[in-house]
């Protein structure tokens, strides 16, 4: 599946200086109305963990940061090294957590696997222990999915979408991108191509069958700008990529949302019991 | 009456549904207020309450005669105020409201007319629509208050400005949305402040814009509170997403310069605008009745008085503004009545009053 992306349609902007300034006040706000100072962000050595927890250092000062390593035995050790680099450039500490011990216990008894529950598996462990840390140190979770993933449904559900503030949900692949260069993440983290590492040599755009850069010229005009079907196609947007994002896009409603509520009462929750989480704060 | 006086927007972060800790943060806002000398204070909309109340709208709201509100009465005796809360209505009809305090007295209440409730915005569904554009007396001359979305309807400061209102007023809880290349604000921040300065040098009033800052739930509110004098200039600009005490000097003098340059308020012709907009309200509304619907009378009409052929379109938008039959042949086709003439002698009458 091919996707021409034409040059003269209006283009996804990215702004670095404002969506940092806006990023690091929202972290700073966020959190500490909840009463607290710090967070735990797990570190994956991929451009999104990097540029959270490199936003969360500028906001809180790095010593309201740890970053969490949780490899598993298969994990690429580019990833590691580039998992430290981000902590040298932010100046916070990490803590190193080999997941391998745990999963492989629980897969044991499971030896037939494919990777796609390992690795769904792998997400959700690591998303225990970023809550464990959490509570032991006084931290709120830290997310890291971007705008371009949530939209697509490509995240682990109650794994690595799991978080209790997230700075890049709003913010397509792209963006981070440009945002990541401009506050310092280093160069071959940015460059690299993104991957969840959950097998080795897993790239997300070879998995999705687009990249990153494609599918986001096309997300933007159909999510934000609202453009029709007939549009899209008009500025050259295949039948077959639109439908297919559309799909996926529709398809992965159910992570967005929280689990559905059969409603017997005349105050449901999330239905008409309606109230901010910032409630009160 | 000073002419010259010194006005400051609170441009403040409310805790969302903790009036207490609002009520603590206003007061802080008039001590320093008083100190500095401050003639009146602006606090923003709905920021002693805080704006995403969702179901808290019942349980925050303020009747005029609470507690709460006594204690801003009471402080106006040193500072006259705007502030924005729910009220409690004595029906039990919440809205959104502003209100100017002075010299221990509730001198104007504004209630929200233009309640947005769409995309981000669910205002309508929770409060209900004040129905009152009014300018009002101050010790420093006639203001007017318009509440965030308000100033977004340009009949609301037209009306503003012919009630005779100097210095329109607008706390405002404006979200962050929108990001552009190049721009050191988000595209939101931005409209409101081509509005601000297009409404300040059209209608020749100073234009006293409070925003809040802040995030609820993430939505972040921009701030950029600012004082823009009737020719267009900032007299007074805060800094975005940051809280910040907006201060500047308001001289009405510059009112009365810029309304002799250009007299444009002097020459709004009020009687064509209402008979204009008694004939538009008169007219169906667009979307009121079904395209073939409209067609099938209009052709027939043309069959009755002429026996000819419709024009395409005619009878069916009928917008024209031609002559007085073209105007009696649409009204015929629209199947409406034009006001009488005495209804409209009457309106004409009502402006010597």
């Amino acid at each position: 599946m091919t996707a021409h992306v034409p040059s003269v349609l209006p283009r996804i902007p990215t702004n670095p200086p404002l969506l940092r300034r806006i990023l690091t006040a929202f972290i700073r706000n966020e959190v500490r109305k909840v009463g607290v100072e710090r967070v735990v962000v797990g570190l994956s050595g991929g451009v999104d963990s990097s540029l959270s927890a490199l936003l969360a250092a500028e906001a809180l000062g790095p010593e309201n940061v740890l970053g969490l390593e949780m490899p598993y035995r298969t994990s690429s050790p580019e990833s590691l090294r580039h998992a430290d680099a981000v902590a040298r450039v932010g100046g916070f500490q990490v803590l190193r957590i080999d997941i391998t011990p745990q999963i492989d216990a629980y897969f044991e008894r499971f030896p037939d696997a494919d990777p796609v529950r390992r690795g769904n598996k792998m997400a959700r462990e690591r998303m225990t222990i970023l809550y464990d840390h959490s509570a032991r140190w006084k931290a709120l979770v830290l997310g890291t999915s971007n705008k371009t993933e949530l939209l697509l449904g490509y995240g682990t559900l109650h794994g690595d979408m799991a978080s209790a503030v997230n700075p890049l949900g709003d913010l397509y692949k792209t963006q981070v991108w440009a945002l990541a260069e401009a506050v310092g993440v280093p160069e071959e983290i940015v460059r690299k191509k993104p991957t969840a590492d959950l097998w080795v040599g897993q790239t997300d755009e070879a998995e999705l069958g687009f990249s990153y850069r494609e599918v986001d010229a096309l997300l933007y005009l159909m999510v934000d700008l609202r453009y029709t079907r007939e549009e899209l196609f008009r500025v050259g947007f295949s039948e077959a990529f639109v439908s297919r994002v559309a799909e996926m896009v529709k398809n992965s409603q159910f992570k967005r949302r929280l689990p559905v509520i059969a409603k017997v009462s005349h105050r449901t929750i999330d239905r008409d019991f309606r109230y901010a989480r910032d409630w009160g704060r | 009456m000073p002419t010259f006086f010194r006005i400051v927007a609170a441009q403040l972060t409310p805790r969302l549904g903790d009036v207490a800790a609002n009520l603590a943060l206003y007061e802080a806002e008039i001590e320093r207020a008083v100190r500095d000398g401050v003639d009146v204070l602006v606090f923003p909309e709905l920021s002693l309450t805080g704006y995403f109340l969702k179901d808290m709208v019942s349980e925050v709201a303020l009747r005029l005669e609470s507690a709460e509100v006594r204690r801003l009465r009471e402080a106006s005796r040193h500072v006259a105020l705007v502030a924005g809360f729910v009220e409690e209505a004595p029906d039990f009809r919440y809205y959104n409201s502003a209100v100017y305090f002075e010299d221990g007295e509730i001198r104007h209440v504004h209630r929200k007319v233009y309640l947005p409730t769409y995309g981000l915005f669910d205002e309508g569904r929770y409060l209900a629509r004040g129905n009152r554009i009014r300018s009002f007396p101050t010790k420093f001359g006639r203001f007017a208050i318009l509440i965030c979305e308000d100033l977004w309807h340009p009949s609301t400061i037209y009306i503003a400005a012919l009630d005779g209102a100097v210095v329109v007023v607008c706390p405002s809880s404006s979200p962050l949305r929108g990001i552009s290349d190049g721009a050191v604000q988000d595209d939101n921040a931005r409209y409101w402040e081509a509005l601000n300065r297009i409404y300040a040098q059209t209608y020749s009033v100073y234009l006293v814009y409070a925003n809040r800052v802040g995030f609820e739930d993430g939505v972040g509110f921009w701030g950029g509170s600012e004082i823009v004098a009737p020719d267009g200039t900032t007299v007074a600009k805060g800094p975005y997403y940051e809280p910040a005490t907006v201060g500047g000097e308001i001289d009405l003098a510059r009112v009365r310069h810029h309304r002799v340059i250009a007299p444009v308020i002097r020459d709004e012709d009020l009687d064509l605008t209402i008979n204009e907009l008694l004939r538009i309200r008169g007219r169906p509304r667009e979307g009121g009745e079904l395209p073939a619907e409209a067609l099938e009378k209009a052709h027939a009409e043309a069959r009755k008085t002429k026996g000819g052929e419709v024009r395409e379109g005619k009878g069916v938008e009928g917008r024209g503004t031609g002559s007085v039959e073209d105007r009696a042949e649409e009204d015929r086709a629209a199947g409406t009545t034009r006001p009488k003439p005495r209804a409209r002698r009457r309106v004409a009458a009502g402006r010597s009053k």
